[in-house]
Protein backbone atom coordinates (compact mmCIF):
# COMPACT_ATOMS: atom_id res chain seq x y z
CA UNK A 1 0.00 0.00 0.00
CA UNK A 2 1.85 3.03 -1.10
CA UNK A 3 0.60 6.57 0.54
CA UNK A 4 2.01 9.96 0.62
CA UNK A 5 1.79 11.59 3.77
CA UNK A 6 2.26 15.18 3.97
CA UNK A 7 1.74 17.97 6.86
CA UNK A 8 0.20 20.56 5.98
CA UNK A 9 -0.65 23.17 9.11
CA UNK A 10 -2.94 21.68 11.32
CA UNK A 11 -3.83 19.10 8.44
CA UNK A 12 -2.48 15.89 6.97
CA UNK A 13 -2.87 15.24 3.50
CA UNK A 14 -2.96 11.74 2.42
CA UNK A 15 -2.20 11.16 -1.08
CA UNK A 16 -3.25 7.41 -2.22
CA UNK A 17 -0.73 6.17 -4.65
CA UNK A 18 -2.70 2.80 -5.68
CA UNK A 19 -5.34 2.53 -8.51
CA UNK A 20 -7.14 -0.06 -6.38
CA UNK A 21 -8.33 0.83 -3.10
CA UNK A 22 -9.98 -3.00 -2.00
CA UNK A 23 -10.51 -5.99 0.28
CA UNK A 24 -6.47 -6.43 -0.13
CA UNK A 25 -5.23 -3.01 0.98
CA UNK A 26 -8.21 -1.56 2.71
CA UNK A 27 -7.19 -3.18 6.19
CA UNK A 28 -3.35 -1.41 5.89
CA UNK A 29 -4.80 1.99 4.72
CA UNK A 30 -6.80 1.74 7.83
CA UNK A 31 -3.80 1.31 10.10
CA UNK A 32 -1.61 4.63 8.32
CA UNK A 33 -5.05 6.16 9.32
CA UNK A 34 -4.73 5.04 12.93
CA UNK A 35 -0.92 5.67 13.25
CA UNK A 36 -1.72 9.71 12.77
CA UNK A 37 -4.57 9.52 15.10
CA UNK A 38 -2.34 7.87 17.55
CA UNK A 39 0.48 10.98 16.69
CA UNK A 40 -3.02 13.33 17.57
CA UNK A 41 -2.76 14.18 14.09
CA UNK A 42 -7.10 14.41 13.49
CA UNK A 43 -7.87 16.41 10.93
CA UNK A 44 -6.98 14.69 7.53
CA UNK A 45 -7.56 15.06 3.97
CA UNK A 46 -7.62 11.73 1.68
CA UNK A 47 -6.96 12.41 -1.97
CA UNK A 48 -8.09 9.80 -4.31
CA UNK A 49 -6.90 11.49 -7.63
CA UNK A 50 -5.10 8.82 -8.75
CA UNK A 51 -7.59 5.82 -7.24
CA UNK A 52 -9.49 4.36 -10.28
CA UNK A 53 -11.17 1.39 -8.43
CA UNK A 54 -12.81 1.58 -4.43
CA UNK A 55 -14.69 -1.58 -3.07
CA UNK A 56 -16.67 -1.81 0.09
CA UNK A 57 -14.09 -2.39 1.96
CA UNK A 58 -12.07 0.56 0.31
CA UNK A 59 -15.38 2.74 1.23
CA UNK A 60 -15.29 0.87 5.24
CA UNK A 61 -11.61 2.09 5.53
CA UNK A 62 -12.97 5.79 4.74
CA UNK A 63 -15.75 5.29 7.15
CA UNK A 64 -13.55 4.07 9.85
CA UNK A 65 -10.98 7.25 9.18
CA UNK A 66 -14.11 9.60 9.28
CA UNK A 67 -15.43 8.23 12.71
CA UNK A 68 -11.96 7.94 14.43
CA UNK A 69 -11.58 11.72 13.27
CA UNK A 70 -15.09 12.75 14.82
CA UNK A 71 -14.51 11.13 17.86
CA UNK A 72 -11.33 13.01 18.39
CA UNK A 73 -13.14 16.10 17.47
CA UNK A 74 -11.64 16.14 13.99
CA UNK A 75 -12.27 15.56 10.32
CA UNK A 76 -11.81 13.80 7.30
CA UNK A 77 -12.08 15.32 4.22
CA UNK A 78 -12.21 13.75 0.96
CA UNK A 79 -10.55 15.28 -2.86
CA UNK A 80 -9.84 14.34 -6.10
CA UNK A 81 -12.76 11.49 -6.89
CA UNK A 82 -12.74 9.91 -10.10
CA UNK A 83 -16.28 9.84 -11.68
CA UNK A 84 -16.73 5.74 -11.30
CA UNK A 85 -15.14 5.60 -7.28
CA UNK A 86 -17.75 9.85 -7.00
CA UNK A 87 -20.77 6.70 -8.04
CA UNK A 88 -19.39 4.72 -5.08
CA UNK A 89 -20.25 7.17 -2.68
CA UNK A 90 -23.50 7.97 -4.25
CA UNK A 91 -24.82 4.57 -4.56
CA UNK A 92 -24.17 3.75 -0.62
CA UNK A 93 -24.83 6.91 0.09
CA UNK A 94 -21.85 8.05 1.85
CA UNK A 95 -21.60 11.60 -0.29
CA UNK A 96 -24.20 12.90 2.35
CA UNK A 97 -21.18 11.57 4.99
CA UNK A 98 -17.95 13.27 3.58
CA UNK A 99 -17.19 16.60 2.66
CA UNK A 100 -16.13 16.03 -0.65
CA UNK A 101 -14.11 18.62 -2.96
CA UNK A 102 -12.71 18.38 -5.80
CA UNK A 103 -8.43 19.16 -5.27
CA UNK A 104 -6.76 19.29 -2.54
CA UNK A 105 -6.32 23.20 -2.19
CA UNK A 106 -9.59 23.40 -1.79
CA UNK A 107 -10.18 20.60 0.88
CA UNK A 108 -7.30 21.81 2.91
CA UNK A 109 -8.24 25.36 2.73
CA UNK A 110 -12.09 24.68 4.54
CA UNK A 111 -10.09 23.50 7.70
CA UNK B 1 -25.54 -15.01 -34.44
CA UNK B 2 -25.78 -14.78 -30.49
CA UNK B 3 -22.55 -13.49 -29.41
CA UNK B 4 -20.61 -16.41 -26.76
CA UNK B 5 -17.81 -16.20 -24.59
CA UNK B 6 -16.80 -17.96 -21.29
CA UNK B 7 -13.98 -17.59 -19.07
CA UNK B 8 -13.23 -19.56 -16.51
CA UNK B 9 -10.49 -19.25 -13.63
CA UNK B 10 -9.07 -20.57 -10.56
CA UNK B 11 -7.24 -18.80 -7.89
CA UNK B 12 -5.72 -19.09 -4.65
CA UNK B 13 -7.85 -18.14 -1.78
CA UNK B 14 -6.01 -14.82 -1.15
CA UNK B 15 -7.44 -10.57 -1.56
CA UNK B 16 -3.75 -10.32 -3.98
CA UNK B 17 -6.43 -12.17 -6.67
CA UNK B 18 -8.76 -9.43 -6.43
CA UNK B 19 -6.86 -7.18 -9.01
CA UNK B 20 -6.42 -9.39 -11.49
CA UNK B 21 -10.12 -11.12 -11.65
CA UNK B 22 -11.61 -7.46 -11.44
CA UNK B 23 -9.60 -6.43 -14.42
CA UNK B 24 -10.46 -10.00 -16.73
CA UNK B 25 -13.77 -8.94 -15.73
CA UNK B 26 -13.62 -4.85 -17.07
CA UNK B 27 -11.73 -6.56 -20.35
CA UNK B 28 -14.82 -8.47 -21.40
CA UNK B 29 -17.04 -5.55 -21.16
CA UNK B 30 -15.30 -3.87 -23.03
CA UNK B 31 -15.00 -6.00 -25.40
CA UNK B 32 -18.39 -7.11 -26.32
CA UNK B 33 -19.53 -6.74 -29.14
CA UNK B 34 -23.35 -5.11 -29.72
CA UNK B 35 -23.34 -3.48 -25.97
CA UNK B 36 -25.05 -0.45 -26.30
CA UNK B 37 -24.80 1.60 -22.87
CA UNK B 38 -21.57 2.93 -21.16
CA UNK B 39 -19.10 0.61 -21.23
CA UNK B 40 -16.84 2.11 -18.59
CA UNK B 41 -20.21 2.12 -16.16
CA UNK B 42 -20.53 -1.29 -16.89
CA UNK B 43 -16.86 -2.26 -16.58
CA UNK B 44 -16.44 -1.19 -13.57
CA UNK B 45 -19.65 -2.33 -12.31
CA UNK B 46 -18.71 -6.24 -13.49
CA UNK B 47 -14.90 -5.01 -11.70
CA UNK B 48 -17.06 -4.57 -8.45
CA UNK B 49 -19.26 -7.32 -8.41
CA UNK B 50 -16.24 -9.84 -8.86
CA UNK B 51 -14.21 -8.37 -6.15
CA UNK B 52 -17.49 -8.25 -3.42
CA UNK B 53 -18.25 -11.51 -4.40
CA UNK B 54 -14.71 -13.28 -4.10
CA UNK B 55 -13.58 -11.00 -1.58
CA UNK B 56 -17.14 -12.79 0.68
CA UNK B 57 -15.79 -15.72 -0.67
CA UNK B 58 -11.97 -15.77 0.68
CA UNK B 59 -12.58 -13.99 3.69
CA UNK B 60 -16.25 -15.45 5.19
CA UNK B 61 -16.96 -18.71 2.97
CA UNK B 62 -13.56 -19.68 2.95
CA UNK B 63 -12.41 -18.09 6.00
CA UNK B 64 -9.43 -16.74 4.82
CA UNK B 65 -7.36 -20.66 4.32
CA UNK B 66 -4.85 -19.92 1.87
CA UNK B 67 -4.54 -23.34 0.60
CA UNK B 68 -8.46 -22.96 -0.45
CA UNK B 69 -9.20 -21.76 -3.98
CA UNK B 70 -11.88 -19.61 -5.72
CA UNK B 71 -13.27 -20.68 -8.87
CA UNK B 72 -14.85 -17.57 -11.17
CA UNK B 73 -16.97 -17.80 -14.05
CA UNK B 74 -17.74 -15.29 -16.61
CA UNK B 75 -20.50 -16.37 -19.31
CA UNK B 76 -22.29 -13.51 -21.73
CA UNK B 77 -24.86 -15.35 -23.98
CA UNK B 78 -26.39 -12.76 -26.30
CA UNK B 79 -28.09 -9.94 -23.67
CA UNK B 80 -27.43 -12.38 -20.42
CA UNK B 81 -24.23 -11.90 -18.14
CA UNK B 82 -23.95 -14.52 -16.22
CA UNK B 83 -21.03 -14.72 -13.20
CA UNK B 84 -20.87 -17.33 -10.64
CA UNK B 85 -18.18 -17.80 -8.06
CA UNK B 86 -17.63 -20.91 -6.39
CA UNK B 87 -16.32 -21.12 -3.05
CA UNK B 88 -14.75 -24.26 -0.75
CA UNK B 89 -16.41 -23.43 2.24
CA UNK B 90 -18.94 -24.00 4.73
CA UNK B 91 -21.01 -21.46 3.35
CA UNK B 92 -21.73 -17.54 3.98
CA UNK B 93 -25.48 -16.48 2.25
CA UNK B 94 -25.51 -13.36 1.42
CA UNK B 95 -28.88 -13.43 0.29
CA UNK B 96 -30.12 -13.80 3.61
CA UNK B 97 -28.61 -10.60 5.02
CA UNK B 98 -30.33 -7.39 5.87
CA UNK B 99 -29.84 -4.15 3.71
CA UNK B 100 -27.64 -1.55 5.47
CA UNK B 101 -28.53 0.71 8.07
CA UNK B 102 -26.97 3.51 5.94
CA UNK B 103 -27.57 6.09 8.76
CA UNK B 104 -25.72 4.06 11.02
CA UNK B 105 -22.35 4.54 9.55
CA UNK B 106 -21.31 0.96 9.92
CA UNK B 107 -17.50 0.17 8.60
CA UNK B 108 -19.51 -3.20 7.09
CA UNK B 109 -22.32 -4.75 5.00
CA UNK B 110 -22.10 -2.68 1.89
CA UNK B 111 -20.86 -5.36 -0.25
CA UNK B 112 -24.04 -7.45 -0.73
CA UNK B 113 -26.22 -4.38 -0.84
CA UNK B 114 -24.12 -3.16 -3.62
CA UNK B 115 -24.21 -6.64 -5.77
CA UNK B 116 -28.10 -6.48 -5.20
CA UNK B 117 -28.09 -3.06 -6.32
CA UNK B 118 -26.19 -3.78 -9.79
CA UNK B 119 -27.42 -7.25 -10.81
CA UNK B 120 -31.17 -8.36 -11.67
CA UNK B 121 -31.09 -12.06 -9.64
CA UNK B 122 -28.61 -13.03 -6.87
CA UNK B 123 -28.86 -16.55 -5.65
CA UNK B 124 -26.69 -18.99 -3.40
CA UNK B 125 -26.45 -23.19 -3.65
CA UNK B 126 -24.65 -25.62 -1.92
CA UNK B 127 -23.27 -28.13 -4.03
CA UNK B 128 -21.30 -31.40 -3.32
CA UNK B 129 -18.01 -29.57 -1.83
CA UNK B 130 -19.07 -25.66 -1.38
CA UNK B 131 -21.35 -22.99 -2.51
CA UNK B 132 -21.72 -21.00 -5.68
CA UNK B 133 -22.89 -17.65 -5.47
CA UNK B 134 -24.69 -17.05 -9.04
CA UNK B 135 -25.44 -13.15 -10.21
CA UNK B 136 -27.46 -12.11 -13.11
CA UNK B 137 -27.95 -9.22 -15.34
CA UNK B 138 -29.21 -8.75 -18.68
CA UNK B 139 -27.63 -5.74 -20.59
CA UNK B 140 -29.20 -3.79 -22.67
Amino acid sequence: MIVRIEEKGAVVLIEVKEERLDAHNSGEFKGQMLNLFEEGKNNLVVDLQEVRFVDSSGLGALVSGFKNASARNGNLKLCGLQPQVKSMFELTRLHRVFEIFPGAEEALASF
Amino acid sequence: MKEKIQVNIKVPNQTRYLGLIGKIGEDVARTLKRYKGDREELAYHINLVLTEAMANAIRHANEGDPDKEVHITIAIMGKRLNIKVYDQGQGFDICTLPTPDFKSLDEHGRGVYIIRSLMDKVTYRKLKSGHVLEMIKTLH
